[in-house]
């Protein structure tokens, strides 16, 4: 199993963790600090698939989703982003955004891993 | 290639949050309302909950849990801001540092001693506590009974574009057990109306599994909400050998061909699973805002256009008839075909506030990191604009805005000795002007400097020493490419990119930058804005036998070209305009037209606000309001023209792209200097 997979989160140690476990489950991963870098990256390269906080500074997740959504090139491209919120209405609407699916934080590797396998399928 | 310590590297962020989370505590000691700063703290407190309880800091999370939610209230506006409670979080934040550096010693007594204060500050009750983790545990059925299921289900139509794969559900569906899939395409439109990236096809699955039916709900787990479901049990076998169960599976009827009635549910079996009852339900909740896809919008921009054409095209043909009827439904025709095209402006249209939203919080980054003191007004939030000018300005504005800051706006103690108030004001404006938007930037700061501009457009060979230069197309250097006063580079601006790149984006859009600025009173930057691109006026004019397009709002002057003059200037680049030398551009040759000039030819002075080019023309036929065509992907290196318009009487006229043409022009002028 092999794609490239861009993650953006604020926090380091959730940057750090995503990627040793994709990149283990032999990913290729980017990394981004905030939505605006995130959009910025998704535009200069391809990825097979986003990972992505939704909390954080400068642009929040929900607006990079938006934003990719409007380009055709990434139109169709899954997005999972990881949330803590037992909130309802902030998962409804990352998935009015765009977003493919979610990952409720604090999560487990290997729950990572399954989440992403079955979004990029077979 | 070794990674680091992720529990290291959460310890040093877990630090610098609680540093953030604790500048904007002590900010909002001041400002209690600070919505930036109650958002701000809200997200370290998340941040640092989600990422502690990640790596087993879980009396972190718990404890901040309370703070988080006790903030998350004040965020949603369910509780006022209260100097308790800010101290009351302030306090904690003691607490979690030492969760971070000792996890494992017991904090419990002085844990519950915090919690019980911020309970009271938040309202004086106990909120039930709330597990950090709670994760609803699921029994996985483990029975080996084996059912089939009948799984009928359609998924929204723009799942495709937010990245679900159907035939990635249909997989996992084959990975719970022997699976019969049938296709149903009949909702699938003509191909005129078919939006490729619509999903239209819904699908009737025969499964048969071991596996409860939840495990049939988790393939479908994002988008369960939104889809369309239908999940009957058809027959449920006793717990078998799987050998035996094989034929069985065989026997179940084909239920999509020939409905049989199934002995659990089944009460409406439909030959045809569309269309389905809960698609109109859809329907009617739908009815009150139509969301449509941009690009139709642009599909009926087109259609209107051609409309506007066909019309003119009327409207000459009528002109020309005696026919008083045919006369009096072409004015009709015209009236409504006026109409349309309005209509169809204003649905594209999306208010200016939108874009503002979004710098306040810019404004709000940029205070801390320059040390200023910045308040930000808006105004005209709700003057429309054509919604791909708004996503085009968002750069340009921001770019403005962080120069204003970065450049304009002193410092509290400069602003202080020369008299003014220490708080800079920056103000975003946008009003309706005509066919024009005008957004305005505007500070009360320094002003610009024009000598260090003048000094710094000599040194970069903008200008020539001493040259004489208008006080506007001085203050307009700023926009030249390379052009930076900035003494020290700051990384907000002044790196010398993005000026010129701001006076790209606008030109591009057809808009212009005016630039006004008093020494130690401020700055104004004017973006002036078309209301719509699909649409412009222009000068129609004739070069040779063809028909071309000048945006007016390019156009300065027209002129003709005196017998005289048209002499003195052969092989020469320049026509004298009132004592100033303007550089030209002679269409007729550079479109290699080969035919006899008109004996009176026209000079059309053509400008890109600070550089002029003159453009001789056969004809000047009249002002013309143009529908833009694109070109065709062929024409696609074509430089010199930007699009194409019909005109009435059928034929089509090229548009001449301004900004090139001007370059071209002062290109040409430059290459005939070198060559003396």
């Amino acid at each position: 199993m092999s794609g490239r997979i861009l993650t953006v989160d604020d926090s380091a140690s959730i940057r750090l963790t995503t990627k040793v476990t994709l990149t283990n489950a032999g990913y290729e991963i980017t990394e981004a600090v905030n939505g605006a870098e995130g959009l910025e990256k998704a535009k200069a390269g391809e990825f097979d698939l986003i990972v992505t906080d939704l909390n954080m500074p400068v642009m929040d997740g929900l607006t990079m989703i938006e934003e990719l959504r409007k380009l055709p090139a990434h139109m169709g491209v899954p997005i999972i982003f990881l949330t803590t919120e037992s909130d309802a209405d902030l998962k409804a609407r990352a998935k009015a955004a765009g977003a493919t699916g979610w990952l409720t934080k604090p999560f487990d590797p290997e729950n990572l891993v399954k989440i992403v396998k079955k979004v990029l399928g077979k | 290639m070794s990674m680091p310590d992720p529990v290291a590297v959460f310890r040093i962020e877990a630090a610098e949050l609680l540093e953030q989370i604790e500048t904007g505590l002590l900010d909002l000691t001041h400002r209690l309302n600070d919505k930036d700063q109650i958002d701000a703290v809200f997200r370290g407190l998340h941040t640092l909950k989600g990422s502690g309880a990640m790596f087993g800091f879980d009396a972190l999370a718990a404890f901040t849990h309370h703070c988080e939610t006790a903030f998350d209230r004040v965020r949603k506006g369910e509780k006022p801001a209260t100097s308790e409670l800010v101290a009351a979080v302030l306090a904690a934040q003691d607490h979690m540092r030492a969760l971070i550096e000792n996890p494992t010693d017991d904090h419990g007594e002085i844990g519950e001693r915090l919690l019980a204060q911020l309970r009271l500050a938040v309202e004086g009750d106990a909120p039930a506590p709330v597990a950090a983790s709670a994760a609803p545990v699921e029994t996985a059925a483990v029975a080996d009974d084996l059912h089939t299921f009948r799984i009928r289900f359609s998924l929204p139509l723009n799942s495709m574009v937010n990245g679900t794969n159907p035939l990635g559900l249909l997989d996992e569906l084959r990975d719970l057990g022997e699976c019969h899939v049938v296709a149903d395409t009949s909702a699938i439109p003509s191909l005129d109306v078919l939006v490729p990236t619509e999903l239209y096809v819904s699908w009737d699955v025969t499964l048969t599994t071991d596996q409860p039916r939840s495990a049939i709900d988790d393939v479908f787990i994002f988008v369960l909400d939104d889809m369309t479901l239908n999940v009957e049990t058809i027959a449920a076998e006793a717990p078998v050998v799987k050998a035996v169960a094989a034929p069985a599976v065989v026997a179940v009827p084909e239920p999509v061909v020939q409905p049989v009635p199934a002995p659990v549910a089944a009460a409406a079996p439909r030959p045809q699973p569309v269309p389905e009852p809960a698609g109109e339900k859809q329907q009617a909740k739908a009815a009150e805002n139509v969301r449509v896809p941009a690009e139709r919008l642009d599909e009926l921009m087109d259609r209107v256009g051609e409309l506007v054409i066909a019309q003119s095209r009327l409207r000459q043909l009528a002109s020309t008839s005696m026919d008083i009827q045919l006369r009096s439904v072409s004015e009709e025709i015209e009236r409504l075909s006026g109409e349309l095209r309005d209509t169809m402006m204003v649905l594209r249209m999306v208010p200016v506030g939108s874009l503002f939203g979004r710098f306040r919080r810019l404004v709000h980054d940029l205070a801390r990191e320059t040390g200023k003191i910045i308040e930000l007004e808006t105004e005209g939030e709700t003057t429309e604009v054509d919604k791909t000018v708004i996503e085009r300005l968002a750069d340009p504005l921001v770019h403005l805005v962080r120069n204003s800051i970065d450049h304009g706006l002193e410092t509290p103690e400069e602003r202080r000795a020369a008299g003014k108030e220490e708080a800079g004001k920056v103000l975003l404006s946008a009003r309706q002007a005509g066919g024009e938007v005008i957004i305005t930037i505007k500070d009360d700061g320094r002003g610009i400097n024009r000598e260090r501009v003048r000094a710094k457009a000599e040194s970069s060979g903008l200008m020539q020493p001493g040259q004489q230069i208008s006080d506007q197309d001085l203050l307009q250097m700023i926009f030249q490419p390379g052009f930076s006063t900035a003494a020290q580079v700051t990384n907000l601006s002044g790196r010398g990119v993005g000026m010129d790149v701001v006076k790209k984006t606008v030109e591009a859009l057809r808009g212009a930058i005016d630039i006004t600025s008093k020494p130690g009173q401020g700055s104004e930057v004017a973006l002036r804005i078309p209301l719509t691109l699909a649409i412009i006026d222009g000068l129609l004019v004739r070069v040779g036998e063809g028909r071309y397009v000048i945006p007016l709002s390019a156009v300065e002057e027209c002129l003709e070209l005196s017998l005289e003059e048209d002499l003195r200037s052969r092989g020469r680049s320049f026509i004298s305009l009132r004592d100033s030398l303007v550089p030209f551009l002679r269409l007729r040759d550079l479109f290699r037209t080969g035919t006899k000039p008109d004996t009176h030819q026209k000079v059309v002075v053509i400008s890109t606000g600070t550089e002029r080019v003159g453009m001789v023309v056969d004809q000047i036929i009249g002002d013309h309001q143009t529908v833009i065509k694109s070109m065709s992907k062929l024409h696609h290196d074509v430089a010199t023209f930007s699009g194409a318009t019909i005109l009435g009487d059928g034929s089509v006229a090229l548009i001449l792209d301004v900004a090139h043409l001007v370059a071209a022009g002062q290109q040409q002028e430059a290459h005939l200097r070198a060559a003396g």
